[in-house]
């Protein structure tokens, strides 16, 4: 059961974030008529797949991965795309209060009920942590009863270990085209993934075919505050 | 990209020899490097638009190539160099990609700032 929401705020900091673990859950979303802003910090500038013979170079990636990004909008049904003009790799040095700022300035202008993001400091990439840093602290800083819900996605080897298992899951078979468009259109970065996948899914394997009907959440608990 | 001729890539880099250039330089094993692989040391290091002017430019060995640039009052080098190009600004792209096509290297020169 997917809840209803008056908006949702998407944060992460690279194209294709979105894609693997949260692409259903925002195609839903867009099919029950709830705005989704996706705000993408990013575009994933200094990512290492070139391919051999190489499709790209270090100084045209951005475009690829931007024209990429458009399309899994496109795939996604988002039409409120941000792309907030930081450099891959980058993010945890920024100033600290300007992200918190950039952030707190897209929730002030799209008043979302919902934002989803990474969680602080255990989902592996800098960027990642960084971002979910920042979403926190943007979140927390106002009035508890103002506040959105925060549905963060982990991926660190100890997740289950600090957070336990997700409170939230969504069923999103039902978008399952779309989640599939959403990982094909980010294609420089999936499409070796993509290749094993689509056969696993053809075989009907049982964990291929649960990553791609159902997506999981933890809803960020202020008892349990990162920091 | 293509596969180093290093004979035209020593003539690019001597094209850009005793002149002010912006340099991108970049070595690394990927964010997730220790993630997929526990205990892996995750090394690497990024300049972007830092601006020299070097005196010597060489490509050395066999591939992958070293490059060395000899700057008045120190060096910059890369290791692993297998691809290049001129792109259509004039600027020098090289990079050292490994047998899937991951970057694991890359020097750059150009007359001109790169973007962000
Ligand atoms: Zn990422």
């Amino acid at each position: 059961m997917i809840k209803q929401e008056r908006h949702v705020l998407v944060i992460f900091p690279h194209p294709d974030d979105e894609a693997f673990g949260v692409s259903g859950t925002i195609s839903t979303y867009r099919e029950m008529g709830i705005p989704v802003t996706y705000a993408c910090l990013t575009l994933g500038e200094m990512g290492r797949n070139f391919g051999n013979p190489p499709f790209a170079n270090r100084e045209t990636l951005p475009q690829i991965r931007k024209q990429e990004l458009l399309k899994a909008a496109e795939a996604m049904g988002i039409d409120d795309l941000r792309m907030m003009g930081l450099r891959d790799k980058t993010v945890e040095f920024e100033d600290d209060e300007k992200m918190v700022k950039l952030v707190a300035d897209l929730i002030e202008e799209t008043q979302p009920s919902l934002v989803i993001s990474f969680y602080p400091n255990l989902s592996v990439h800098p960027d990642h942590d960084a971002t979910a840093r920042a979403v926190v602290r943007a979140v927390r800083r106002m009035p508890e009863s103002d506040r959105p819900t925060l549905y963060t996605i982990a991926f660190a080897h100890n997740t289950k270990e600090v957070l336990g298992e997700p409170d939230i899951i969504h069923h999103v078979e039902g978008a399952a085209k779309k989640k599939l468009a959403t990982m094909n259109a980010h294609a420089s970065q999936t499409v070796w993934m993509m290749k094993d996948m689509e056969k696993r899914l053809a075989d009907q394997d049982p964990e291929a075919l649960k990553w791609l009907h159902y997506e999981r959440f933890y809803t960020y608990r202020w008892d349990r505050d990162f920091e | 990209m293509e596969p180093v001729q290093p004979a035209h890539l020593q003539e690019l880099i001597d094209s850009f020899a005793n002149k002010d250039v912006y340099i991108h330089l970049e070595t690394t094993n990927g964010s997730y490097a220790s993630h997929f692989k526990e205990g892996f040391f995750n090394a690497g290091a990024f300049i972007r638009n830092v601006v020299v002017k070097y005196e010597l430019g060489k490509v050395a060995g066999e591939s992958p190539h070293r490059i060395g640039l000899k700057l008045p009052y120190g060096w910059v080098y890369a290791q692993g160099i297998t691809h290049y190009t001129l792109d259509e600004h004039g600027r020098l792209l090289m990079a050292g990609l490994d047998p899937e096509g991951k970057l694991a290297v890359s020097l750059e020169i150009s007359e001109t700032p790169f973007t962000y």
